[in-house]
């Protein structure tokens, strides 16, 4: 018993004609449906080139309209004349113009006798169908659907809109149980004869041509009524994107398509040449018996949508550009910002990345130059180290940098005196931690010569840009993981508070500390802030530090902050 | 209609009368300009149904067209049109040799006809209606997902079946390793070969509110010639492939369109459309004396002031290369480094 296809063509005819051809040479018969909107020129040349081929019929033409009626009737039509003439068949196959048979026709002629009774159609109900355009799926079948989607959108919502605000709701015959799936199936003779003879067809018939894309429905709800058994897949490897379109097969798609062991493929681009050549060669004599597989096409086409729908998180490009309230992770990568600990501890960035084996860059946003680690001039994807670039659009300079060195973890000091252009964009950031270590940036005021009224005026300055930044951190928008501490509260404990910070960064061992950078010398600390506070200025951020007159403490004392 | 969506929703009227009113400015442009043109090669009848079409202002670029055309001829342009803008090097004649070319000569100013957007487009109007067109200078070559193994053809096809209308690009500053004035490009050499480094990660976006397009800039021009005046860089966005109607205009450059909807070529909601790269293998030693031709002739944009800052750093002879230069080896690797994106083209 051979297989019988019936093929819907509408475009390529001349590749619609190869594969037709192919398959009446292996002995199947064909039946053809060309679209009555195919020109009569073409059509008569497409005909002609087939004439010599007995087993090839060609059935009276609809016009189709994709996700109108006219295809199934199409179909139906076609079936009709394919029982008519071939009363013998096993199974009968619906295929379209742009399919490609994968595997010799007497691979799928031997599986499909070796399962007589089992009908290939997916058919599923509509609660477990999550791939529907539109947002419809049970609706396709209680609403009304006059006006063409493709053509007439505005009216086809509209009138969508118009049937729910009034609960219409159209009755669905009885003893059917709506179902969709692929429109491509191959059904036993039986079961499509079964269905082409019902005897209400007419009802359904009627009931169908007013349901949305009927040709993923009509035969996937009626082959329910009639089958044996179904296997609720479909033969054919046809694969739909997000937005329900079919992919599309290349040259370049040769290896997966042999790799699938899928009968049948759709859709192929007309102009893939080499697909049609070696697919439509004589095979070799052994044949196989492997059940289809396209678990890597669908892989490939998965990370496609993927690509479309969510992109690659933090690049920012030509054709990607989120709206800046879109993304929550605004970089690619996670990265460290650590403010204040370059001014208490000396040689912080080197002591960091040694421990860590991070790349540790100084000042990123320092008014003059961008302090790259190194001091190079011009770092990972070009980035330059100028000022200037950097501050027209500090946060392409950011999310550039850590785009450009995913798989190597970032971090950098930061401070008041820096730009602060980019401190927004850090908050924002699900990336970001951000550790700070308020009123540090006094300590270098403290160890400097400079006349006392300038320092004063500078650390209300800085105190003033801290105070900001602390805000907005602490702000319920802020997404960056945050931890903040005063002077007087991290030099309590140091060793404790840097362990945290590398438990947190978590590269490399996990050991516990043995070397610690060496703290900036805060004797009489507590006295210069009392100075600040004398000339009238209140610094806060620091915390709570004891105002001892010198001398009343002892080196000693001071050693606790440093070795456990 | 995917371009669309978002972008209507957000239009006020009296900004879309102002946009209709400056599209029909630009056409009506055009329509006066057409008088420039003077046919020298027409070959326009063997133009089919469905071909896709190039379109090339140019001037004194003999050496570079052999290469240029092979190029296109391999991705699968169908037909060129060319226009020749005084050159005095034979290019017109060369060019009016090709089976697959149509040729116009103008010895107008380039300046007046926006660059010779006007010229093209009153080109586009007559011959491109329905076509996919590509608009490129004679150093720019397109490069787009799987072009090494599917012609452009396969792009244009999904790009209508996905309702797509227009294709965005990055212009990839491409430059040696030598000082640029070290390197000349011979008849017939592919100058992707002589000058085959780019920056990969130094680009900057803004996105222009009143025309929907993004703005970008960055590569080695903004890193070398405009660190200190960021501002002035040249724009690095590109819209070449349109699939074109009568109705539609270039702004500026290709940088942009109207109607707008075409400049939607990039996804908002954090997903990635179809993409592609313009490699623009510009910085080579023909660049100076084009840059003292561009400048005394005063013909470039915006006073000529990228090419005076280019002149200025080019007397230097500058080395654009860095030790963080990439080497193109294709699409894949544009692909990976984020200049370019499949989208759900797979």
């Amino acid at each position: 018993m051979s297989v019988g296809f019936i093929m819907l063509v509408h475009d390529a005819l001349d590749r619609a004609a190869l594969v037709a051809r192919h398959l009446h040479e292996h002995g199947q018969p064909v039946v053809l449906h060309v679209d009555e909107r195919v020109s009569d020129a073409e059509f008569k040349w497409f005909r002609d080139g087939l004439r010599n081929c007995d087993h090839i019929h060609f059935c009276p033409r609809h016009a189709c309209e994709w996700g109108s009626w006219s295809i199934v009737a199409a179909t139906l039509t076609a079936s009709e004349v394919l029982l008519k003439n071939h009363p013998d068949l096993g199974h009968v196959y619906l295929a379209s113009g742009s399919c490609l048979p994968l595997r010799p026709v007497a691979e799928l002629q031997r599986y499909l006798e070796e399962r007589p009774r089992t009908d290939f159609i997916e058919s599923v109900t509509t609660d477990e169908v999550d791939w529907t355009i539109g947002g419809l799926d049970r609706e396709r079948f209680t609403l009304r659907f006059p006006f063409s989607w493709k053509r007439r959108r505005r009216l086809f919502d509209g009138y969508v809109r118009l049937q729910r605000r009034l609960k219409f709701r159209r009755h669905i015959p009885s003893g059917l149980t709506p179902h969709l799936g692929s429109q491509w199936w191959c059904l036993t003779r039986e079961t499509l004869l079964a269905i082409l003879n019902d005897p209400r067809r007419v009802e359904y018939d009627r009931y169908f041509r007013r349901v949305w894309i009927p040709d993923e429905s009509y035969f996937q709800t009626l082959s329910r009524l009639h089958t044996r058994h179904i296997e609720s897949r479909s033969l054919t490897l046809s694969k739909f994107d997000f937005q329900g379109k079919p992919h599309v097969f290349y040259d370049d798609h040769m290896q997966l398509l042999r790799q699938s062991d899928c009968f049948v493929a759709r859709k192929i681009w007309p102009e893939a040449e080499q697909l049609y050549r070696h697919f439509l060669a004589p095979p070799d004599l052994s044949l196989i018996r492997l059940e289809p597989n396209p678990l890597k096409i669908d892989r490939l086409f998965s990370r496609a949508t993927e690509r479309r729908i969510r992109g690659r998180t933090g690049l920012y490009m030509s054709a990607r550009y989120p709206n800046n309230d879109r993304e929550t992770r605004i970089s690619a990568a996670r990265y460290s910002v650590f403010q204040g600990f370059d001014e208490l501890f000396d040689g912080f960035d080197i002591w960091l990345s040694r421990r860590t084996g991070n790349t540790v860059h100084n000042r990123l946003f320092s008014q003059n130059r961008v302090e790259f680690v190194d001091a190079v001039d011009i770092t990972n994807g070009a980035l330059s180290s100028s000022n200037l670039l950097r501050d027209y659009n500090p946060k392409a300079f950011l999310t550039n940098l850590i785009w450009n060195t995913r798989g190597s973890h970032q971090c950098f000091m930061f401070g008041p005196n820096d730009q602060q252009d980019i401190s927004k964009t850090l908050a924002n950031d699900t990336n970001a931690q951000i550790s700070v270590i308020s009123g540090a940036w006094a300590i270098p005021l403290f160890h400097s010569d400079r006349d006392f009224s300038d320092v004063r005026k500078e650390a209300a300055r800085l105190q003033r840009i801290e105070a900001g930044f602390i805000e907005l951190l602490r702000d319920s928008q802020t997404r960056a993981r945050v931890s903040i501490w005063t002077l007087a509260e991290f030099i309590e404990d140091p060793m404790e508070k840097l362990q945290m910070i590398l438990d947190e960064l978590g590269g490399g061992v996990q050991r516990r500390l043995a070397e610690v950078p060496q703290m900036a010398d805060l004797e009489g600390f507590g006295q210069f802030l009392q100075s600040l506070k004398n000339q009238g200025m209140s610094p806060h951020l620091m915390g709570d530090f004891p105002v001892l007159e010198p001398g009343q403490r002892t080196d000693g004392a001071q050693r606790p902050y440093l070795v456990r | 209609m995917d371009a669309n969506g978002d972008w209507d929703a957000t239009l006020n009227y009296l900004e879309k009368y102002r946009l209709r009113r400056q599209r029909l400015r630009l056409r009506l442009r055009a329509f006066r300009k057409r008088r420039e043109l003077k046919p020298l090669m027409d070959r326009t009848q063997q133009i089919a149904t469905g071909d896709t079409l190039l379109f090339c202002t140019l001037r004194n670029e003999r050496n570079r067209l052999p290469f240029f055309l092979d190029y296109y001829r391999g991705l699968g342009i169908d037909h060129f049109f060319f226009v020749d803008n005084g050159s005095d090097d034979g290019s017109a004649e060369y060019l009016s040799r090709q089976a697959d070319a149509t040729v116009f000569l103008t010895h107008h100013s380039y300046k007046s006809a926006r660059y010779g957007v006007d010229w093209l487009q009153w080109l586009q109007r007559l011959y491109g209606h329905g076509h996919w067109c590509l608009t490129v200078d004679a150093d720019e070559f397109l490069v787009y997902p799987y072009c090494e193994t599917r012609p452009i053809r396969a792009l244009t096809d999904w790009l209508d079946a996905s309702s797509v209308r227009s294709l965005g690009c990055l212009l990839l500053d491409m430059y040696p390793k030598e000082p640029i004035n070290s390197v000349s490009c011979g008849e017939g050499e592919n100058p992707l070969e002589l000058a085959p480094w780019f920056d990969s990660g130094n680009y900057m976006i803004e996105k222009n509110h009143y025309y929907g397009n993004l703005w970008i800039q960055g590569g080695p021009r903004a890193r070398v010639f405009f660190a200190n005046d960021p501002k002035r860089a040249p724009a690095m966005n590109k819209i070449p492939l349109v699939k074109w109607s009568r109705h539609y205009a270039y702004v500026s450059s290709t940088h942009m369109l109207l109607p707008r909807g075409l400049n939607g070529v990039y996804d908002t909601q954090g997903g990635e459309k179809t993409s592609g790269c313009l490699l623009h293998a510009k910085f080579l030693d023909t660049l100076k004396s084009k840059s003292s031709e561009e400048i005394e002739r005063q013909q470039h944009f915006s006073n000529s002031i990228e090419y005076r800052a280019y002149y200025k750093g080019l007397s230097d002879n500058p080395v654009l290369w860095t030790q963080w230069s990439e080497k193109y080896i294709g699409w894949r690797q544009l692909e990976i480094l984020g200049l370019m994106s499949k989208g759900n083209w797979a």
